[in-house]
C-alpha cells in the first residue's frame, strides 16, 4: 500500500531533485515554479505562486499548532522491531537505523500533548522524512496511545498525517495497525472525544484508509495530495495520463470528501474555533 | 479440464504420459505394469511437490481460476440464500455480494468477494476489486445483521481494493476506513475466512473480525508480491522473493498472532476437490461460531477490541513507560 517510493532509495531523479532544494532557490512541488528559497521560509514555507504548502519539519508543524511552549512528548522511546526479519536490496534493521540516525527519532510519529489557546489537547505528527512516513507497528502502537490517553484525558485528539502508507516491511503487521488504530478511534468517538484529522502532503495508502479518514472533522492543506492508490499505480490501471488536480486537497473538497481546506497560517485559529464548539 | 500452473509442469507430463497410455487402450500386462508405475510416480510427485510450496507458487494457487470462490461455498454449504443489493448510495458493486442464508439451519448473514470465473463473469465483477460502493454494500449488510442479531460470516478473494479514478472520487479510502472502524465495533459475532487472495486494505475491510481462519494455500498480505517487488526491489523478477520475504501465508499468519486457525486443503489445492474444501471450511466455521454463540455484544467487543489493540511488535525501555 505504500506507493511512494521510499526515501531511502536513491533514483536519478531524486538526486537531481535534492540538488535542486539544496541552493538559494527552491523549486515548487506543484506549480514547478522556481522561487526565492528565504521568501518560501518567511511564508510559512508556502509557495509564493501557487499556494502549495511545502513540508514541513514536525517541530515546525507542533510550532505552528500548539501554544509556545506547551508541548510535552509522550513515549518517545517505543522503538520498531524486524517482525518478518525483512530484506529487500538491504535489511530493515539497517534502514531503520539508517533512518533513525538521519532524523534521531524511533519511528515515523511523535506523539504528546499541548495546549492551543490554553485548551489541553492530544497531539500526533507523522514525519515524512522517517522512511515516508510509513505505518507499521510503532506508528499504529503510538497512534493508540496518544487516541487512549485523550480518552483517559477526555481532551480533543488531533492527528496530522502525511504518510506514503503502511509500512511493507512489517508486512502484515503494519495493515493490521488499520484495524487497530480504526478500532481504537471508534472507541474515542463512542466517548464523544474530539478527534479532528489534519491532512498534510502526501497521505496515502493505508493511512488515509484508517484514521486520516475518520475524524469528525477532516481538514486538508492547500493542494496537498491525498488518496487511497497512489497516481502511479491508477495510471498503470487505466492507463491513461491523470488531470493534474487529480487527488489534490481542492479535488477532494469538491467531492465533498473533507470538511475545509486550510492555509497553514490560519490553522490554530481554525481549531480554536472549532474547539469551541466540540 | 484442469488448468495447471507453472510449477506444476512435473504433474503434468506424467498425467499427459498416463492418458496417451489409457488411450492407447492396451490391456498387454507391460501397459498395465507402466500404468501403474506412473500412478505411483504422480502420487508421490504430487506429495512431494504441495508439501514444500514456496509463498509463490502458494500465490498461485491462492488465485488460480478454478479456485472456489464465495458463490460455490454458498451454494454447498448454506440454504434460502437470498441476495441483497446495492449501496443506497450510488450503485450496486458486483465484486462484493452479500445476503442473508441459513448455516446449519440458522440465519446468517453472508458476505464476499467474488472475482467470477469466466472472463465475462470476471468483468461484470471486476477481477474482485472493489470500488467504493462495494465497501459501503458490506457496512450496510453487516449493520443489517447486527439489527436482528444475525451472526455474520464473511469470504475474503481479492486482489485489493480498485485503484481507479471514480473509486477515488467516490472516497475509497473513506469507505475502508468507516468498515474497519464500524466492524471493530459491531455487536454479533463475525467470522471471516480467507478463501484465495487476502490483497491489503481491500481484504481487510470485510474482515475485521472475531475469528480469522485462513486455507492452506490462502494469502494475506499489505502488498501484492508484485507490487512489493516493483516498489523495493525496482525488479519484478523479484516477485518470488518478494512473496517469500512477506511472510504472507496462512502458516506465516498463524505464527504471526494476526489469524485464528488455518484450513487444510486437499491435495493440490481447494480446486482439485472443492467437496472436501467446502466440508472443511463448513466444519471450521460451524466450530468457531459455536464458541462465540454464549458472548454478549458487550463480551464480543471487549475481546475484539483487546485482540486488535495487541497486533504489531513494538519495544519500550520500563522507564519510558507511562
Ligand atoms: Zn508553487
Amino acid at each position: 500500500m505504500a506507493w511512494f517510493k521510499k526515501p531511502g532509495v536513491t533514483t536519478a531523479e531524486n538526486r537531481k531533485r535534492a540538488k535542486n532544494v539544496e541552493g538559494l532557490w527552491l523549486k515548487c512541488n506543484h506549480c514547478r515554479e522556481i522561487v526565492y528559497r528565504k521568501e518560501v521560509e518567511r511564508n510559512s514555507k508556502v509557495c509564493p505562486k501557487c499556494d502549495y504548502h511545502f513540508p514541513i519539519s514536525v517541530q515546525e508543524r507542533i510550532a505552528l499548532l500548539v501554544d509556545l511552549g506547551s508541548f510535552k512528548e509522550w513515549a518517545a522511546d517505543i522503538e520498531p522491531q524486524d517482525p518478518l526479519s525483512f530484506t529487500d536490496t538491504r535489511s530493515y534493521r539497517e534502514r531503520l537505523k539508517a533512518q533513525q540516525e538521519k532524523t534521531g527519532r524511533k519511528d515515523a510519529i511523535v506523539i504528546g500533548e499541548g495546549t492551543i489557546n490554553g485548551r489541553r489537547i492530544a497531539l500526533g505528527v507523522f514525519d515524512f522524512g522517517f522512511m515516508g512516513g510509513s505505518m507499521g507497528s510503532v506508528v499504529g502502537e503510538k497512534i493508540c496511545r496518544v487516541a487512549e490517553r485523550a480518552l483517559a484525558l477526555r481532551i480533543p485528539l488531533m492527528l496530522v498525517t502525511t504518510s506514503g502508507g503502511a509500512r511493507m516491511q512489517e508486512g502484515i503487521l503494519s495493515l493490521m495497525q488499520m484495524a487497530k488504530t480504526s478500532a481504537v478511534v471508534a472507541q474515542l468517538g463512542e466517548a464523544r472525544v474530539p478527534f479532528i484529522c489534519i491532512l498534510a502532503d502526501p497521505t496515502f495508502g493505508g493511512v488515509t484508509a484508517s484514521v486520516a479518514m475518520l475524524g469528525d472533522v477532516i481538514i486538508a492543506e492547500p493542494k496537498a495530495l491525498i488518496g487511497f492508490a497512489g497516481p502511479r499505480v491508477i495510471e498503470q490501471t487505466i492507463k491513461q495520463q491523470l488531470p493534474d488536480a487529480f487527488q489534490r486537497a481542492e479535488f477532494l473538497m469538491d467531492h465533498g470528501m473533507i470538511d475545509m481546506i486550510v492555509e497553514r497560517k490560519h490553522l490554530k485559529e481554525t481549531l480554536n474555533q472549532l474547539l469551541s464548539h466540540l | 479440464m484442469r488448468e495447471y500452473l507453472e510449477f506444476e509442469k512435473p504433474i503434468r507430463e506424467i498425467e499427459e504420459r498416463l492418458q496417451k497410455l489409457i488411450s492407447t487402450g492396451g490391456s498387454r500386462a507391460s501397459v498395465q505394469e507402466e500404468t501403474k508405475k506412473l500412478k505411483a510416480r504422480l502420487a508421490r510427485t504430487e506429495v512431494e511437490l504441495y508439501r514444500k510450496l514456496t509463498a509463490w507458487q502458494r500465490a498461485q494457487l491462492a488465485r488460480h481460476p478454478q479456485r472456489p470462490g464465495v458463490l460455490d461455498y454458498l451454494d454447498a454449504m448454506c440454504r434460502d440464500f437470498i441476495e441483497l443489493h446495492g449501496d443506497r448510495v450510488f450503485g450496486d458493486d458486483q465484486a462484493v455480494l452479500g445476503g442473508f442464508a441459513r448455516f446449519n439451519g440458522r440465519s446468517v448473514m453472508i458476505i464476499g468477494h467474488q472475482k467470477g470465473k469466466t472472463l465475462k463473469e470476471r468483468m461484470q465483477r471486476n477481477f474482485g476489486m472493489p470500488n467504493p460502493e462495494g465497501y459501503r454494500k458490506a457496512l450496510r449488510l453487516m449493520k443489517l445483521a447486527e439489527k436482528f442479531s444475525r451472526p455474520i460470516i464473511t469470504f475474503i478473494d481479492t486482489p485489493g481494493a480498485y485503484p481507479g479514478i471514480g473509486a477515488e472520487e467516490r472516497g475509497q479510502a473513506g469507505a475502508i476506513a468507516r468498515n474497519l472502524s464500524v466492524m471493530s465495533r459491531l455487536k454479533v459475532p463475525i467470522v471471516s475466512v480467507v478463501i484465495g487472495e487476502g490483497g491489503s486494505g481491500g481484504a481487510l475491510a470485510l474482515s475485521v473480525a472475531d475469528r480469522v481462519l485462513m486455507l492452506e494455500h490462502s494469502i494475506y498480505s499489505v502488498i501484492s508480491p508484485e507490487g512489493c517487488a516493483a516498489i523495493l526491489w525496482d525488479d519484478p523478477s523479484k516477485t518470488p522473493d518478494a512473496a517469500e520475504a512477506l511472510k504472507m501465508t496462512a502458516k506465516d499468519l498463524l505464527g504471526l498472532g494476526v489469524i485464528d486457525d488455518v484450513i487444510p486443503e486437499p491435495l493440490g489445492g481447494a480446486h482439485r476437490d472443492p467437496q472436501t474444501a467446502v466440508d472443511r471450511v463448513a466444519k471450521s466455521l460451524t466450530s468457531h461460531l459455536a464458541q462465540l454463540a454464549d458472548s454478549s455484544g458487550e463480551e464480543l467487543l471487549a475481546r475484539r477490541a483487546q485482540k486488535y489493540r495487541k497486533i504489531g511488535t513494538v519495544v519500550e525501555s520500563v522507564a519510558g513507560r507511562k
